[in-house]
């Protein structure tokens, strides 16, 4: 259905949100290019010419660096691998047969409506505060030591949270997709005389492993950028500043942007390496 | 009004010559068909009649004035899709006003349209249900509806039988044609099945690769195909092609049978062969004979019963009136 | 799997995935149980679950204490704005890469989800610098603006995928009709795709109304929607947890009530239509 007449309105209506994006993506990037090649320290005489790829070295031999690369990698990996694990043993059992299924579903989804910063606060405050927080009646009650969460696994309780907050999004793909499962394939490994988790292992998995990688490949791009959660309950601190939140820090705390920017580039090639990898599965669901 | 005439039309999607510049003339009031297996082009041809499709090169006509850039809705042609493309957030009487709407016909001569429509399709008592609610029948005709309403200078039929079940096929088939009687407008038919286009045409334009094979009354085609393609696509059971001492025997390349022109004995006659299949309908009998150098297996077409079976020996005799010759351009003899 | 199973068996699955649930759930309980204790009740040793005197003595304070309804109000125009502004561009778009494909549309589209990967901190002071090189620093319009700009590769793709599903022949018929290009989106197009767009719309709402990393970064007293409201309680003055329980259930609450509403479109709405 394409006519010289429809082509040509086609291209018209598709301007607006090519254009914006265009300049969403183009302006902001030259200018943090720029940047990242200068002294720049708004407080502290602005402008101070061009330095070259100092930033750059600077940015990646402060000691800073490595460890904030690592607690990123750490916390995407972790939330990743209990959103993943948890989310397809949760779909599973919510593809069972049950009574109140619609009730169980909206108490699952639940925490993916629940902004960032309130969960993180009520995270830190009510559950994971050593005194009065949840977790350390708990504690106290099975007579252990209360943890200081967010100062001693630090790491761990950020990535409790984030994976809260996300395990509703995997097991709701999840869920799609094994109640797209053609049952008669189930049935026909049944006949088979395939113990359930043979049938597991053999169908219903490598069905899910698209899903799985839609799941995967999605929440990496959010949450390589998270924010919130840091900037609420550690502020950075005790090994949870991620590549982010050290960017974040020199361009807004300590108000270095040339070296903030040169930070910028460098999560915006992490990004874009991650990128690749998604638009070559998300460009193959095109096709089908 | 509705004569459409094609000069030189060609279609190329990228570098691909979908149909080649071909000339066709539509004359007012007549059923068309175009036929020929799928991907023959001539669902296109039919696209770039209504406008759908931009054609790459030539002219079309629609009468007498110059429609080439014309959009589809500028054209006064109709179209009855083959999935319908009803609109399924509307009620069915809505459906049918849209055109009007659009044309800003007054709410009085659509009501007055609707309901004439409605009557004559059988849809009074549906204007009210969405088309989900209705049955693939119903839906067709609200689609026919919709076409009515806008009195088109001539509707267009993209396969519009295609996703009904056969025994409803062949009642939409003459609900169709008595419509074509009682409107005397241009109609213009897509189909790949030939029974359609020899039951309801006024003139058939069988298509092959974008080609026109042939022009004709149904019964032209019948007696006298142009080529073997056409000799073979029109009639059912399919008319035999022999190629090779049997066929040279007539001064051709190939000569062609159909199955209805061939006596059936057990004691003799030219050819001989086996039965491998017999199809017994009661009506007729098709046999497929086996054994029968130039064509195998060779399709012969009994009227009513016949106590022949599988593996007998019988003997056929072609009825040489209506011998089909074929010359090694497989163009008609004559 | 539509199975027969035993009641048993039916029994055991519905108990576990309660206890599941529940649990899933249970941050978001204790906080709206705690936002109706006294700070006293609110850190009791051992914690009380339903036998306290339940007041509401908290969202009193916390109304008095700091303007929720002006945060509300910022929190909904942000997030309804930048949604509507970025449906109207994307419908559009949508409808030309999903009825007028081209060789490039594939391009085009993974091209405008890559903008999506584009880390915000990367650009946040040349935005910063924009935002008061315009004097929109800290209002309402720059967030509309730069949220429907981060969301809208999500709702033409979005949007793409519900247009891809209604056949091509139907807007045709359209065309056939005498319905010019915006009659064809506006009767038949729109309506049809309504179930798709409501998808986009709540998926997006909940997205640009927990955003937290340009409303934290981008404004200050006057822009501020709900989830700065909320950061400004991350530091603690003695003893607050009822007073933050209440103070979070207000900014969870509006989004909360829309989703369960619409848990429906929202489930296809966020699979992005990846997983069918």
């Amino acid at each position: 259905m394409a006519t010289q007449h429809s082509r040509s309105a086609a291209r018209f209506m598709m301007a607006p949100a090519v254009v914006l994006l265009l300049g969403w993506m183009l302006v902001p990037l030259t200018m943090t290019l720029y940047f990242s090649f200068k002294k720049y320290l708004p407080l502290r005489g602005g402008d101070l010419g061009w330095v070259g790829f100092d930033n750059y070295v600077r940015f990646v031999t402060s000691s800073a660096f490595w460890p904030s690369v690592m607690t990123t990698l750490i916390i995407v990996g972790g939330v990743l691998l209990i959103t993943v694990v948890f989310g397809v043993l949760l779909a599973i059992l919510l593809n069972q047969p049950m009574w109140g299924q619609g009730i169980v579903r909206i108490l699952v989804i639940a925490p993916f409506f629940v902004m960032p910063t309130v969960s993180a606060l009520v995270w830190k405050n009510m559950f994971m505060d050593p005194n009065y927080g949840l977790l350390a009646y708990l504690w106290e009650f099975f007579g252990a030591q209360p943890v200081e969460w967010l100062s001693q696994a630090s790491l761990t309780s950020i990535i409790m949270i984030v994976s809260w907050q996300w395990l509703p999004f995997a097991t709701l793909i999840l869920l799609t997709a094994i109640q797209s499962l053609d049952s008669e394939q189930l049935e026909a490994a049944e006949m088979d005389s395939a113990p359930a988790f043979k049938r597991f292992i053999y169908i219903v998995l490598p069905h899910l492993s698209r899903a799985v990688t839609v799941v995967i490949l999605i929440q990496t791009i959010f949450l390589l950028s998270i924010f919130a959660e840091i900037f609420v309950t550690t502020g950075g601190a005790f090994g949870t500043r991620t590549l982010t939140y050290l960017i974040f820090q020199r361009v807004l705390e300590s108000q270095n942007v040339g070296l903030g920017s040169a930070g910028g580039v460098y999560a915006i090639i992490l990004a874009n390496i991650v990128a690749i990898f998604l638009m070559r599965i998300v460009g193959k669901n095109l096709d089908a | 009004m509705g004569h459409i005439k094609l000069d030189q039309v060609s279609k190329t999607f990228g570098s691909v010559e979908v149909i080649p510049p071909l000339d066709l003339t539509i004359e007012d009031g007549e059923f068309t068909v175009f036929v020929g297996p799928s991907g023959c082009g001539k669902s296109t041809l039919l696209r770039l009649i209504a406008g759908l499709e931009d054609i790459t090169s030539g002219h079309i006509e629609i009468d007498g004035a110059d429609a080439t850039l014309v959009p589809p809705a500028k054209r006064g042609l109709a179209m009855v899709f083959q999935s319908y493309a009803l609109y399924p957030h509307m009620t069915v009487r809505k459906n049918i006003a849209f055109p009007m709407k659009m044309a800003g016909v007054p709410k009085a001569e659509q009501e007055k349209r609707i309901t004439a429509a409605a009557l004559a399709l059988n849809l009074t008592d549906y204007l009210d249900r969405r088309p989900g609610q209705l049955s693939g029948g119903q839906r067709q005709r609200v689609a026919i509806g919709r076409a009515i309403v806008r009195e088109p200078s001539a509707f267009l039929f993209d396969e519009p039988l295609s996703n009904l079940d056969a025994a409803l096929r062949v009642g939409m088939r003459m609900e169709i044609s008595e419509l074509h009687k009682k409107l005397a407008t241009t109609m213009v038919y897509v189909t790949h099945d030939q029974v359609e286009a020899m039951t309801m045409a006024d003139k058939i334009v069988v298509l092959q690769a974008g080609v026109i094979e042939q022009v004709g009354s149904p019964l032209e085609l019948y007696r006298a195909p142009r080529n073997k393609f056409v000799a073979g696509f029109i009639g059912s059971p399919k008319m035999n092609l022999i190629e090779g001492a049997e066929a040279a025997k007539h001064g051709a390349e190939t000569i062609g049978i159909r199955p209805e022109h061939i006596e059936v004995s057990t004691t003799e006659g030219t050819w001989q062969g086996t039965i491998g299949v017999a199809e017994h309908l009661g009506s007729d009998t098709f046999l497929h004979v086996h054994g029968i150098e130039g064509c195998d297996p060779m399709t012969v077409r009994v009227n009513g019963e016949l106590s022949l079976k599988h593996r007998e020996r019988v003997y056929l005799t072609p009825n040489l009136t209506h011998l089909h010759r074929f010359g090694a351009d497989g163009l008609r003899l004559e | 799997m539509a199975r027969s199973v035993t009641p048993r068996r039916k029994a055991l699955n519905t108990a576990a995935a309660w206890s599941v649930g529940l649990l899933i759930f249970f941050p978001i309980l204790w906080t709206i149980l705690t936002s109706f204790k006294t700070e006293a009740q609110a850190i009791a040793d051992p914690p009380l679950f339903l036998g306290f005197d339940w007041t509401l003595e908290n969202y009193a304070t916390v109304m008095e204490r700091s303007n929720y309804g002006r945060f509300l109000w910022n929190s909904i125009v942000i997030a309804g704005g930048s949604t509507l502004l970025g449906i109207l561009i994307a419908v559009p778009a949508a409808w030309s890469m999903a009825f007028v494909p081209s060789k490039r549309t594939k391009d085009i589209l993974l091209w405008m989800l890559s903008t999506k990967m584009l880390p915000a901190v990367g650009v946040l002071y040349p935005i910063y610098l924009l935002s008061i090189q315009f004097g929109v620093l800290d209002s309402k319009i720059a967030l509309v603006v730069i949220l429907m700009l981060i969301n809208l590769p999500i709702i033409v793709w979005m949007l793409y995928t519900y247009f891809k599903e209604i056949p091509g022949e139907i807007l045709e018929a359209a065309r056939m009709d005498g319905a010019s290009l915006k009659e064809e989106v506006l009767y038949v197009l729109t309506p049809m795709a309504i179930p798709g767009i409501a998808s986009t719309i709540l998926l997006n709402v909940i997205l640009a109304w927990n955003e937290a990393f340009w409303t934290l970064n981008l404004t200050a007293a006057k822009a501020a929607p709900l989830t700065a409201f909320i950061a400004s309680y991350s530091s603690p003055e003695g003893l607050f947890y009822a007073k933050l329980s209440a103070a979070s259930t207000m900014a969870i609450a509006p989004i909360l009530i829309l989703g369960w509403f619409s848990q429906k479109q929202l489930v296809s709405g966020l699979t992005f239509g990846a997983v069918k």
